[in-house]
């Protein structure tokens, strides 16, 4: 038992397993899955479909934390990606030709690649706080946004585009499938190469791992590059899902849901050990929670009450000074994840 | 103390080059603002800097005491509206009377902040998560109360809100900068005449340090919470004054903006390092930016937020390029 409740994904699964039986009391047919017109259809697929922008973004966040840093501009990036795509298309005579649209999601890429670069070199070349550094365009960026799209919403009419955000391939939503493939991605080059455990040394030490002969300048480069990418096609696909760009809005808020994915899921924040896994499932947790209000008749507005219930519940569990006290653990006995007990000194310097 | 220009005989401390700059910055927008649009060099474009970010001003004061212990609040936004929303529906939905009401919203924005405080502290949870999930909490309980805007009819809010100070040379100000110079007062002698302000920057520059002098790092760092929770309380109802309506959509994204007032004032988000007069000065640009573009009338609003990056990014380099006491992570 102890093992169990003491792996690292034990809690925030155990949350998204709770939500979900929650879930089937109040709506019996909750899990069910059906093929509607050539498409899965049910509450799952919902999740999925509406979590994928925002798996997407806290894959590349984990990436950022796991080397000691932060992004707080995807929120940003989500917004310009998707308002440069539209721009694009909506300038084109054929809004629908496939070639225009590649162009388009290539430029909103390259330019999300960008904005990345800058916050890498930022924090890495200038040194300046990842927090600081990041919300420069967190501030910024949402203006570039509407600069785009000379504040108001563009809207694209055009199925090419369209398939990203709302479309099916294989009865599958195509937006899952994109966030499926690049979770696999990720996976594959942090576990089955060195990748994983570099970025855990930038993590852990940064002055260390240069010293030692890690490239950690590059490396944290990389993964400010390949957070704002992710945060690019998230905004493709969220844009393209409602076939508008909205400079004000698209993204709003979302830097802060995929921090919390990434906290839920059992990476601290004070950077390290990271797990991929447990930021899937911690975006699925948010997204869940969110799902789990529209289908029980909750106000929507009220979401976030429940989400600062659940954020400040999970948060305390995953604390070791909070189980310390209330559960009046044994004086002495180690605590059972070192990942998530910073000392307070750390947590001081770097939140 | 390192000092500059040494050579000169002018003695300027490292930690007011950036005060000294925003300063400068200040007066240069101001002259070039003056220069350009006759009407702006006038006395009354600056009491209007202060009436329309009074409670920026409040919100980025409270902000500053955090920043200072090396902590970050980013519900206070939230926790103004909240403020706003409450007063709105206790006085017009349950007619409670003003003096109850005022006293009570205060009282929940300390609240927040000290269960936001506890919370870092005891089970040391990061500042940044734990004053999100206030954020959330406070901006949900917004749309509990009510998901539509309140407007305010209350005869003590709507005289509030009229009433003009005349000043001579044909000026007026609001009661509501009159609060705002009180609270910025009472924050500067806190800051730097108490024993709680000296423990602010004792526990932002070193909190193991401070814990081994045996400072009370306790109460310093979840007083410089409740100090922020009070400042966004009534930072709301300042908004509320201002604005004579409450919702749950008002003030969002003010968190950024006190901030980025407090860094462009010259605070060190690693703590420890500024000054609360900084922070004046930052709330001061922010609103000169603002003023600025509604005169010059052809740009448009976003650029606002494009401009602040940009002095972000300035003052960030700056105070790179100065070294700061301490190493940046």
């Amino acid at each position: 038992m102890k093992t169990v409740t003491g792996h690292r994904l034990f809690w925030p699964a155990a949350v998204l397993v709770v939500m979900l039986l929650a879930n089937v009391v109040v709506t019996p047919g909750f899990l069910s899955v059906q093929v509607r017109g050539g498409h899965l259809y049910g509450s799952l697929i919902d999740i999925l479909l509406f979590g994928a922008p925002l798996i997407l973004i806290s894959i590349g966040m984990t990436g950022v934390i796991a080397t000691g840093g932060i992004d707080l501009s995807v929120g940003a990036v989500v917004a310009i990606s998707g308002a440069l795509a539209c721009y694009m298309i909506s300038g084109q005579d054929d809004q629908g030709s496939v070639p225009g649209v590649l162009v388009a999601v290539g430029l909103a890429l390259g330019l999300s690649a960008v904005l990345g670069l800058w916050n890498g070199l930022l924090v890495a070349r200038a040194g300046i706080q990842p927090i600081i550094a990041t919300l420069i365009l967190m501030v910024a960026g949402r203006g570039v946004a509407q600069l785009i799209t000379s504040g108001k919403n563009i809207n694209v009419n055009s199925p090419p585009y369209k398939l990203i955000g709302g479309g099916y391939l294989l009865t599958v939503p195509f937006a899952v499938l994109v966030a499926a493939v690049v979770v696999a991605l990720a996976g594959l080059a942090v576990r089955r190469t060195a990748l994983g455990m570099l970025l855990e040394a930038i993590g852990g030490n940064a002055e260390a791992s240069r010293l030692v002969g890690i490239r950690s300048r590059r490396l944290i480069v990389l993964a400010y590059t390949f957070c704002a990418v992710c945060a690019g096609i998230a905004g493709l696909m969220i844009s393209s899902n409602i076939s508008t760009a909205d400079g004000n809005n698209a993204g709003l808020w979302m830097e802060l849901d995929a921090i919390l994915a990434v906290v839920i899921g059992g990476t601290a924040l004070t950077g390290g050990r990271f797990t991929l896994a447990g930021t899937v499932l911690g975006a699925l947790v948010i997204q869940t929670l969110s799902t789990t209000i529209y289908t029980t008749g909750v106000p929507p507005q009220t979401t976030l009450v429940f989400k600062a219930v659940v954020v400040t519940a999970v948060c305390l569990i995953q604390s070791p000074a909070f189980r310390a006290k209330v559960f009046r653990r044994r004086p002495g006995a180690p605590p059972p994840d070192p990942v998530a007990s910073p000392g307070p000194a750390d947590v001081e310097v770097r939140a | 103390m390192t000092v500059l220009g040494t050579r000169t005989g002018v003695r300027i401390r490292r930690d007011h080059v950036a005060v000294l700059v925003t300063l400068g910055l200040l007066v240069a927008m101001f002259t070039a603002g003056s220069i350009a649009y006759p009407a702006f060099g006038s006395g009354q474009v600056v009491i209007d800097l202060f009436i329309d970010n009074g409670f920026l001003l409040v919100i980025a004061i409270g902000m500053t005491f955090v920043i200072l212990t090396g902590g970050i609040d980013l519900s206070v936004g939230a926790v103004a509206a909240l403020s706003a929303m409450l007063c709105a529906f206790l006085l017009e939905r349950w007619h409670w009377p003003v003096a109850v009401v005022l006293p009570l919203v205060l009282l929940v924005g300390a609240g927040i902040g000290f269960a936001m405080g506890y919370v870092i502290h005891h089970f040391e949870i990061q500042p940044f998560i734990a004053t999100l999930a206030g954020m959330f909490l406070a901006r949900g309980l917004c749309f509990v109360i009510s998901v539509n805007q309140i407007s305010i009819k209350n005869p003590f809010f709507t005289e509030w809100a009229q009433t003009r100070i005349p000043l001579p040379g044909d000026m007026n100000l609001t009661p509501t900068v009159l609060i705002a110079l009180a609270v910025l007062a009472a924050a500067f002698w806190t800051l730097h005449y108490t024993r709680f302000g000296r423990g602010v920057y004792a526990v932002g520059g070193n909190a193991q340090s401070a814990l081994l002098m045996g400072l009370p790092v306790t109460r310093i760092r979840i007083g410089a919470y409740v100090v922020s929770g009070l400042c966004s309380a009534l930072g709301g109802v300042l908004f509320a004054f201002y604005t004579i309506s409450a919702s749950g959509l008002h003030a969002v994204g003010t968190e950024l903006d006190a901030i980025a007032a407090v860094v462009i004032g010259g605070t060190l988000l690693t703590g420890g390092s500024g000054y609360v007069l900084g922070t004046v000065l930052g709330v001061m640009l922010l609103g000169t930016i603002q003023t600025l573009l509604r005169f010059q009338g052809t740009l448009s609003s976003w650029w606002t937020r494009i401009a602040i990056g940009a002095l972000l990014l300035l003052f960030i380099v700056l105070q790179r390029l100065l070294g700061s006491s301490r190493p940046g992570r």
